[in-house]
């Protein structure tokens, strides 16, 4: 005791000094503690959009926003006791990209039945967790309630692997917002439409972007371990061609924070750009770490990444990072409609969920009761959206998926 | 540069495994000197594993939560002081950014410790109480670790107006930027690196000279020796296992600063899951209970896992420090140094 | 012992009351009150009780979902309650089991057999043997050079084994498909009809009443009563008492003659062929296997099933499952509770926060589990247990030692 006594007085006197100094330091911290270098504030950068191009790289002209569809209709349309389902994370790990389709879909809804007072659709939302067993107990559920009419979902591929049997017998449309896999739509589900490019399109567009574009000549993919990831980093490396370096190929698992393994081989193979094909989770510290261990190399990734929370956490090393995604920019007024709504800007998908709703209540609108009346006008939609336009080929890829390619500035 | 194929069945022989010996031999001084930033680090966290186990024959599941708080108490720390998330590094100059660093460090510290002093009361003092098996501390240790980390997930976010806690990782303050202080052949040394070896080295010995020549630390040894005699002898053991816990408390929570400096955006509420994983490892790779061998078993673990990722992939990292601590406990059951934080020489 | 106890009034819990009862039952007595209760909690997802079934997800699918971790609890209890040997990697096993029957029969696997000379019809048959099998083969792999440590050496080894299986799985992208997964897994054909074109057991069969949910039900209960059946006649023989001298004192057992390393063994054996079962029912069920599923946290969850219900004790590891499983599924799109609104989802979204916080304040107050394990007398039993309640009845209140005495 006798021999303690001084160091916890020397650890008090520390502490004070401490909060002495913290004093002295929050006062000056405002004009003072600005970041070394180019000292530009992380919050000044956006991502911003850059060119919308093809699955071949070369640039589309925006199809324009003002003659979308809107989810409000004529108005007068009668309906009673119809429901749309969405499935995807409402909870847990993954459960922002759910929540941004859930929220795109609900602003569609509710807009719809101000101006619809007699067809008042409802939406009922099913949390799988994004886990595939979870999927299959939630799937029954959705397709045994009468009410729900067409199903906004799944949101990840796994869970749609899992679940695409139950929907496909059942007859139920089923319309995602986000699930990318290519596969799924090789299934033979006469159900199934993808509102979106899948990976092949997105994968090859930033491809032929990165290489004939920009015209570099050395890429290193990178790629985590979920199943969005790899597909995409393939489709990448096989447009790529041999412009993309195997020695460089690294991968990373879903949640490693600290890349200095990665990095090092990525630095001894000195590449023009550096692809990543994973979530902005990783993405962020992926780049800032490249930045802080020299790699100079342009950076690119794919809609994973393409969220404000990317260049949040990535700061000054997220500039000029190309970010790709089969969902087109918010328009404004969407922005400002979704913004007063929930109180938090519009994420990755929620226009791609708005404009999708909005195909399945012009469904509804148009006098249809019946599940597999609503798969087959789905099936001959052909209208143009907030992002894209909207038709479907058989299998239920989009007709021309393109992709945007965004800048962070 | 030797590529190397294992084949285990015709299906295997498409290069499944590779190793690259080029890469472990180009870079293996880079590699160890890294390896031994991250064993330090660990090495730090599996004291407070092992001086509970000493202790307590308890294996503290929580403490990666433990860790995982003190990440956020340095953030939190970091705040007071003025700083915000920036792109960039801030340049406070050699002198302040020690200091700023200390009190981060200090406050990282304060809520760790206060923390396992917490987690000890709250979930582990009951069931000594009550004379649980100790299977049932594991399962509470599990329990609480799912609380601290909901917690900062769901409630931390709601309390602070979403400025800590909540599904994204916080936005890192840099204070210091890396930079090589010194280089040979091809390797240099970060600043950080220096730093954190520095750091958690001093600290461990600061550990080892209290429980080796202090009295806290003779109580903590005879408690882990014989807790009847030891009660018997005037030692108060309820006073015992909570500076048992407050040291690994305040341990793992200067280990969190050290950790942030090394990987500035790891300040997650699962962050610390892995890592604690990992110390724990390093505990009983060393020998469990034993202070030293959760040194040597940290910094072991360290430098072997990035060998083993040199050599196969970035991949194969905690296949290969999962493999080692199996190989080693095959031949070794009992840890490197073997278990005796009690039977020690007093 | 016991002559001294029945003077004080010892307090006969719930569970001791129903042993002591079911206990004192002849064998055919227990078949009849045994048999209806099974069938009745068959019938369960078909009756969908009002306020048991659950709201957000299919309650059969939930229940399937319970066939199997109670499976795995069951599994689990050999090694930790019985054995005594703690496992925090016993998801591994779960995993081996899956990914086999995964790997034979998903036609994205490199080793898929259905589409040579195995027929889609018979290949999840086909392939549940063997993953049995291959579990029980990695958990002699495991087991017989780590037996040789001591308890929370042996934890942290299975923990390691544990995440060995799921990185080898997610990083082996050639065969596993890595975190690409495996889909289109075969799963039994069984009953097609006009209505259910591939099936009871297809995910897609959703044609009330024997939806695939029940028909996955339904067959877990025939696996656990087969599994509960062969372990308890392991656990009423030489081996039985073996692993209870093991999880007691491992040396006393040692020295009094005990093969130790070989029950330890055994008793991984077995908990592995277990688990690699239950693995391989999800495979079927699910169709769709990735590594994610078989990480740490599944693992710790199927220990606190076995601690919560009570470790050593077969049916209280059973409820223990079931309390997993079922109570996040409970909140789950439930709006009202007994007439109380509440907002399940929220409730749902916080569980892991209310399960620690449950999994704590329960195991304070009950240490044992919801239902402790009581040393039985593994022979002569029913005919001490006849006395014995004839004896407790007669003094009312009072009990004797051999019922309630011995818990550790």
């Amino acid at each position: 005791m006798r021999r303690s006594t001084p160091r916890l007085a020397g650890m008090a006197i520390l502490v004070t000094a401490g909060l002495v100094l913290a004093g002295c330091s929050s006062k000056s911290a405002g004009g003072e503690t600005t970041a070394s270098g180019s000292a530009t504030a992380a919050g000044a950068l956006a991502i911003t959009p850059l060119v919308q191009v093809d699955a071949s790289g070369k640039e589309v002209k925006s199809s324009g926003s003002s003659a979308a569809a809107t989810p409000a209709g004529k108005g007068g349309a009668k309906c009673s006791g119809v429901s749309i389902a969405m499935a995807g994370a409402l909870t847990g790990a993954n459960a922002a990209l759910g929540i941004n389709i859930l929220n795109g879909l609900t602003l569609a809804v509710d807009e719809h039945n101000a101006a619809n007072p007699d067809c008042k659709v409802e939406v009922k939302q099913f949390d799988t967790e994004g886990d595939p067993q979870k999927a299959t107990q939630v799937a029954p559920q959705i397709v045994s309630d009468t009410s729900v009419i067409g199903l906004l979902g799944p949101a990840f591929s796994g869970e749609t692997k899992a679940t695409g049997p139950i929907f496909n017998q059942a007859d139920l449309l089923s319309l995602t917002a986000s699930a990318t896999n290519p596969g799924l739509t090789k299934n033979g589900w006469s159900n199934f439409f993808r509102g979106l490019g899948n990976d092949n399109s997105q994968g090859g567009a930033i491809a032929s972007y990165l290489k004939d574009t920009l015209g570099y000549k050395k890429v290193c993919v990178v790629a985590d371990d979920s199943d969005y990831g790899i597909g995409l980093a393939e489709v990448v490396t096989q447009t790529l061609g041999s412009v993309a370096d195997s020695a460089c190929a690294a991968k990373v698992k879903t949640g490693d924070k600290d890349f200095s393994a990665t990095v090092q081989i990525i630095k001894d193979a000195a590449p023009d750009a550096v692809y990543y094909g994973g979530y902005y989770a990783e993405a962020a510290p992926l780049l800032s770490q490249l930045r802080s261990g020299g790699v100079t190399a342009a950076f690119a990734s794919g809609d994973g990444s393409n969220d404000p929370e990317f260049v949040k956490q990535a700061g000054d090393a997220a500039k000029d990072a190309y970010l790709t995604c089969p969902c087109g920019p918010a328009p404004d007024a969407f922005a400002t409609a979704y913004k007063a709504k929930f109180n938090i800007a519009p994420g990755v998908y929620s226009v791609e969920a708005y404009d999708l709703g909005t195909i399945i209540l012009a469904g509804i609108d148009s006098g249809i009761t019946t599940r597999s009346d609503l798969v087959k006008f789905v099936a001959g939609y052909d209208g143009v959206g907030l992002a894209k336009s909207y038709k479907w080929d058989k299998t239920g890829e989009l007709a021309s998926a393109s992709t945007w390619v965004y800048q962070v500035k | 540069m030797s590529v190397l194929a294992v084949a285990g069945g015709q299906l295997l022989a498409d290069s499944v495994i590779s190793f690259d010996l080029g890469a472990l031999a180009r870079n293996f001084w880079a590699l160890t000197i890294d390896g031994l930033t991250y064993g330090a680090i660990y090495a730090l966290v599996a004291v407070g594993y092992t001086l509970v186990y000493g202790v307590l024959r308890l294996i503290n599941f929580a403490h990666s939560e433990i860790f995982m708080l003190g990440m956020f108490g340095q953030y939190a720390t970091l705040m007071l002081l003025g700083f915000g998330p920036s792109g960039n590094a801030y340049s406070e100059g050699t002198m302040m950014t020690i200091v700023y660093l200390g009190i981060a460090m200090l406050g990282g510290m304060a809520v760790a410790g206060g923390a396992a002093v917490g987690l000890e009361r709250v979930a582990y003092r009951p069931l000594r109480k009550r004379g649980a098996p100790s299977l049932v501390f594991l399962i509470t240790a599990i329990g609480a670790s799912f609380v601290i980390q909901e917690f900062v997930h769901f409630v931390l976010p709601k309390l602070t107006g979403g400025t800590l806690g909540g599904v994204n990782a916080q936005q890192p303050i840099r204070l210091v930027q890396a930079s090589d202080v010194i280089s040979f052949a091809n390797t240099s040394i970060s600043n950080i690196e220096i730093v954190i070896v520095v750091s958690a080295l001093t600290l461990a010995f600061a550990a080892d000279v209290f429980i080796n020549r202090t009295k806290f630390g003779r109580g903590i040894r005879a408690v882990a020796q014989d807790p009847v005699t030891a009660t018997l002898m005037g030692v108060s053991r309820e006073r015992i296992i909570m500076l048992t816990f407050l040291i690994g408390g305040i341990l793992a929570g200067a280990a969190a600063l050290l950790y942030t400096l090394r990987v500035p955006s790891g300040i997650l509420y699962s962050g610390g899951f892995i890592l604690g994983i990992k110390a724990f490892c390093a505990a009983v790779l060393g020998g469990i209970g034993n202070l030293r061998g959760a040194l040597l078993g940290g910094l072991l673990l360290g430098v072997m896992e990035l060998y083993g990722q040199a050599l196969f992939g970035t991949e194969w990292r905690d296949v290969v420090a999962f493999v080692l601590l199996i190989l080693v406990l095959m031949f070794r059951p009992t840890g490197i140094l073997g278990e005796s934080l009690g039977r020690a020489r007093a | 012992m016991s002559t001294e106890t029945t003077s004080t009034v010892a307090h006969l819990g719930i569970g001791d009351r129903f042993r002591l009862w079911w206990d004192a039952l002849a064998r055919p007595t227990q078949w009849a009150v045994g048999v209806p209760f099974i069938v009745l909690i068959a019938l369960l997802p078909i009756i969908k009780p009002p306020v048991l079934t659950t709201v957000g997800t299919d309650f059969a699918g939930v229940l399937a979902q319970f066939g199997m971790y109670a499976l795995l609890a069951i599994g689990l209890n050999v090694v930790v309650g019985q054995a005594g040997l703690l496992d925090l990697g016993y998801v591994g096993f779960y995993a081996i089991g899956a990914y086999t029957v995964g790997l034979l029969t998903s036609p994205d696997s490199p080793w898929n057999q259905t589409d040579s000379w195995l027929s889609q019809k018979w290949a999840w048959l086909f392939a549940l043997p063997i993953a049995i099998a291959i579990t029980a083969i990695s958990g002699l792999i495991l087991g017989s050079p780590t037996l040789r440590l001591r308890g929370d050496y042996l934890a942290i080894v299975t923990l390691g084994f544990g995440e060995i299986v799921r990185l080898l799985a997610d990083n082996l992208t050639t065969i596993t498909g890595g975190g690409r997964g495996l889909s289109r897994i075969a799963y039994p054909i069984v009953g097609v009809s006009e209505s259910r074109p591939t099936g009871y057991f297809s995910a897609g069969n959703n044609q009330a009443p024997i939806t695939s949910g029940v028909a996955w039900f339904w067959l877990s209960i025939v696996l656990i009563i087969v599994v509960l059946l062969v372990v308890g006649n392991l656990q009423r023989s030489r081996v039985g008492r073996a692993w209870v001298a093991i999880r007691e004192d491992e040396d006393a057992a040692e020295i009094m003659g005990v093969p130790t390393f070989k029950f330890k063994l055994w008793a991984f054996l077995i908990g592995a062929s277990i688990g690699g079962l239950s693995g391989a029912l999800y495979a079927g069920q699910v169709q769709f296997v990735i590594p994610t599923t078989f990480n740490i946290i599944n693992s710790t969850l199927f220990l606190v099933a076995v601690v919560l219900g009570g470790q050593g004790n077969k049916l209280g590891v059973i409820l223990g499952a079931f309390v997993i499983v079922y109570l996040p599924n409970f909140f789950l799109g439930r709006t009202e509770l007994f007439g109380i609104p509440i907002n399940g989802n929220e409730i749902a979204n916080y569980k892991y926060l209310f399960f620690g916080l449950a999994l704590i304040v329960l195991l304070i107050f009950r240490p044992q589990g919801l239902f402790p394990a009581r040393q039985k007398l593994l022979a002569y039993g029913r005919e001490v247990y006849v006395a014995a309640r004839r004896a407790a009845l007669a003094l009312t209140r009072p009990t004797s030692d051999e019922t309630t005495g011995g818990s550790r």
